[in-house]
């Protein structure tokens, strides 16, 4: 809660805050829906069709493509959405508020798509396998704060773990071959986690202080060596690319197959790490005394569990999926180091994690959706349908505002997150 | 409490505990308040002068064949990245103009952040705030002929504005949903950058057929006289700097306004308890916290020779404050003498990197150093074997429930 309620909102019997929601974002869907039959709809000349292609020139399965009429489908659309507004208005069943945001954001999406590809074709499965591979660096980020702040650390220095861990990664990599390269990135980004926590528990600094000084150290540090070193050795910086691991079979899934099985271990590793660190945090040892660490240190510590401990180790354990992730960014995505190279994303995994509302599979799913809104945006750009490519570029960072503004609606921390527990 | 070296002992309301105190345990006099920063960028200096060492390149090559001369090679690559670093700042006329120049809008961007801090809030978005109070004033300085003296304060007045809406959406965002101020700040940093990038595309902005994101040249009535003459950059900013500074102080120590916008910052739950409007605070910091990063923002637009704006006007001086703030622990003088040390760093920092080719990212480095130490004064202490204030380092911003 925030100091802005109002102390009548106790006393008199109101709309809940969920009920308000509810009302509020179902005026907003209807407007969206009528926005999206008006503009996506009848906006379209009459007799253009958008091909939607399925399958990529690697598929085993070829030629395949959903052709639509954008004018129809996006005036079903609009009525779709403008429908879950109306039902959004009753205030009834309001545990499906979420779903029928995310629904309408998913069809407001695709609206949108058949809109820009009017006469001409778009690769739709090519969009989605981007989507994959482009929230891969956010999941990470977003787990490696997860990871922190379940242990009350607040880590603002994702971004500098995983800018760092990319620059180990391709040095190393460059120097001496991919699995040193993927160990020294797993490597400096534990090194980075345990700066983290040592200055905030050692120290007690100010946490988010103490993450500004990493990401700053990070970026200082690696501009300066990629200045003073990468440009003087360029062989440095020049690290094998980690080639796709095709799952046979899986692989040759249409659509699915292309989205999900047919990546670099890291996006399996993501996956697995997503899974893995929720069981392990709702049905393990090692979790719960992790989050009894991060909602009430004092009564952890009386319980026996040492609080410094834990925090240490679930803090570096953090920085290492940054350092992962940072990884993945050098050796795959982009097989190269440049300068600032992360550009914010840890930031967006920050946000991603709260939008996940401190849950792995929260934090996958919020990984997806900014994700999509990244290959929606590469995609349209080469669309040519006159939106000014910043204002694209801009979406992914909104959707971010948006979301950790509370859409999604109130979330709430672990108790302790971002206060220094002090042993008497 | 002890009285703080900067606050007249008559000052109106109880400040408590001033951020430097709380961060450092030192308030008794001034020589112990300088102690700390003096020791932290000693200590950064010789940790730059390390990793100096460590990525000289041809040194390290060879090293397997006369170590003795490359170990020589190092300290000299030391001694000339510093010695140039220091002849850039101070050693001339134009060395000295050019650290007052930097200084400028890194002062206006330093008590955006550090009044933010006073508040409770982590402002992590100068330099958005910068680039669209920036742009209001281009906009300004393209569209309206006037003279000179009405000119140039129109077109600050609109950064003014424009960086103060920057800054008070993220305010209004903190207050009504708790959205998190160092989230949306960033982000709004980015949709900034983007939307300057496109606006310099366009007619408003520029003669038509050119694609290059860089604005038509300034009229004369609207570039920022200069101080020392042409020849030299620095310009009236840099009073309009200094005259921010006093100012904020009197803001923040002689008004209701800045009593309470400290107030909400040690404690919002009080504050609301006092009877203050902590949401119309919250956004009102955030307005004038966005407002000085527009000003410093115009400073760079209106300031910068060739007085063409491109695309990237506000460089890296948004996350320089942030340091420059702390340093200063969020203390409008402490703000003023941090900008001036970090206008001379950085304006060295270009003539070290041209000179000495030791890359200007070092200052970077030497920044968080700074950060880091003046955050955690038992590493100073430990290094240096001062006395021990006795106290721990306090929380300056606070965590995502807040």
């Amino acid at each position: 809660m925030t100091a802005t309620a109002n102390p009548n909102d106790m006393i008199h019997v109101r709309a809940t805050p969920e009920e308000k929601r509810s009302t509020i974002i179902g005026a907003v869907l209807i407007a969206l829906g009528a926005y999206i039959f008006w503009q996506f709809g009848l906006g379209v000349e009459p007799g253009l069709q958008a091909t939607f292609n399925l399958s990529l020139q690697t598929d085993t399965v070829q030629g395949l493509a959903w052709v639509v009429d954008p004018r129809q489908f996006s005036m079903i659309i609009g009525v779709i959405v403008a429908g879950l507004g109306g039902w959004r208005l009753t205030r009834r069943a309001l545990q499906y508020t979420n779903l029928s945001l995310a629904i309408s954001f998913l069809l407001l999406v695709m609206a949108f798509l058949a809109w820009a590809a009017a006469g001409s074709q778009f690769s739709l499965v090519g969009m989605l396998r981007s989507t994959v591979v482009l929230s891969v660096v956010v999941v990470f980020g977003a787990l490696t704060g997860l990871m922190c702040e379940r242990v009350g650390v607040v880590n603002i220095g994702i971004e500098g773990q995983l800018l760092a861990g990319a620059f180990a990664a391709v040095v190393l990599s460059s120097a001496f071959g991919t699995a040193a390269g993927v160990l020294g990135g797993v490597a400096v980004g534990a090194l980075l986690g345990w700066l983290l926590a040592w200055l905030s528990i050692r120290f007690q600094v100010d946490q988010i202080i103490a993450g500004v000084v990493i990401n700053f150290l990070a970026l200082g540090l690696t501009s300066l060596m990629s200045a003073r070193i990468l440009s003087e050795i360029q062989t440095l910086n020049a690290p094998e690319r980690i080639p796709a691991i095709r799952i046979p079979f899986l692989a040759d899934i249409p659509v699915l197959g292309a989205m999900f099985f047919d990546h670099t271990y890291f996006v399996y590793g993501m996956f697995l790490l997503v899974f893995g660190i929720h069981y392990g945090l709702f049905y393990s040892r090692w979790g719960l005394r992790s989050r009894s660490v991060g909602e009430h240190p004092k009564a952890a510590d009386t319980a026996g569990i040492n609080v410094y401990w834990v925090r240490y180790r679930n803090v570096i354990l953090g920085g290492m999926i940054a350092g992962f992730g940072g990884a993945f960014l050098g050796l795959a995505q982009v097989a190269r180091f440049e300068e600032n190279m992360t550009g914010g994303i840890g930031f967006i995994g920050l946000a991603a994690m709260i939008f996940g509302r401190w849950l792995p599979i929260g934090a996958l799913g919020a990984g997806l959706v900014f994700g999509l809104s990244r290959a929606v945006q590469q995609k349209v750009a080469i669309l040519n349908t006159g939106i000014p490519s910043e204002f694209l570029f801009m979406v992914p960072y909104i959707v971010t505002i948006i979301v950790v503004a509370g859409v999604v609606g109130r979330t709430r921390p672990p108790a302790a997150d971002g206060i220094p527990y002090i042993k008497d | 409490m002890s009285d703080q070296p900067d606050v007249p002992p008559d000052d109106v309301g109880d400040p408590g505990p001033s951020l430097m105190q709380r961060i450092t345990g030192v308030g008794e006099s001034a020589r112990r308040a300088l102690l700390l920063p003096s020791l932290a960028l000693v200590l950064a200096l010789l940790v730059g002068a390390v990793i100096i060492m460590l990525t000289d390149v041809d040194a390290w090559q060879l090293m397997g064949t006369d170590a003795g001369a490359a170990i020589g090679d190092m300290f000299e690559g030391v001694w000339v990245a510093y010695r140039e670093l220091f002849a850039g700042a101070f050693g001339s006329v134009r060395g000295i103009s050019e650290t007052l120049f930097t200084a400028t809008p890194l002062i206006l961007a330093g008590l955006a952040v550090a009044i933010g801090f006073q508040a409770g809030l982590f402002n992590i978005g100068a330099t958005g705030q910068m680039f669209v109070g920036g742009l209001f004033a281009t906009w300004i300085a393209l569209h309206v002929t006037l003279p000179s003296y009405l000119h140039i304060p129109l077109a600050i007045l609109a950064a003014i504005v424009g960086g103060g809406l920057w800054g008070g959406l993220a305010g209004l965002l903190k207050a009504k949903t708790g959205a998190h101020e160092v989230i949306t700040t960033i982000m709004l940093n980015f949709i900034a950058g983007f939307f300057v990038l496109w606006a310099l595309k366009t007619s408003a902005f520029q003669d038509e057929g050119s694609n290059i994101p860089q604005s038509s040249p300034l009229p004369e009535s609207v570039q920022l006289p200069t101080i020392f003459g042409d020849e030299f950059r620095v310009n009236i900013g840099l009073f309009i700097a200094i005259g921010a500074v006093f100012f904020i102080q009197w803001l923040l120590y002689r008004s209701t306004t800045g009593f309470e916008f400290r107030a909400v910052g040690s404690s919002p739950g009080a504050s609301l308890y006092a009877g203050m409007n902590v949401a119309v605070l919250i956004t009102l910091v955030m307005f004038v916290s966005g407002a000085l990063s527009g000003v410093a923002g115009s400073t760079m637009t209106l300031g910068l020779p060739p007085y063409r704006v491109s695309e990237s006007f506000p460089g890296t001086i948004g996350f320089d404050a942030i340091a420059l703030a702390l340093l200063g622990r969020s203390h409008p003088y402490g703000v003023l003498w941090s900008g001036l040390l970090f206008g001379a760093l950085i304006a060295g920092g270009r003539t070290m990197q041209a000179a000495a080719g030791v890359s200007v990212d070092l200052v970077i480095v030497m920044q968080a150093l700074i950060i880091m130490f003046i955050a955690a004064p038992e590493l100073v202490r430990a290094v240096f074997r001062v006395e021990h204030g006795g106290e721990a380092a306090d929380q300056v911003t606070r965590g995502w429930g807040a």
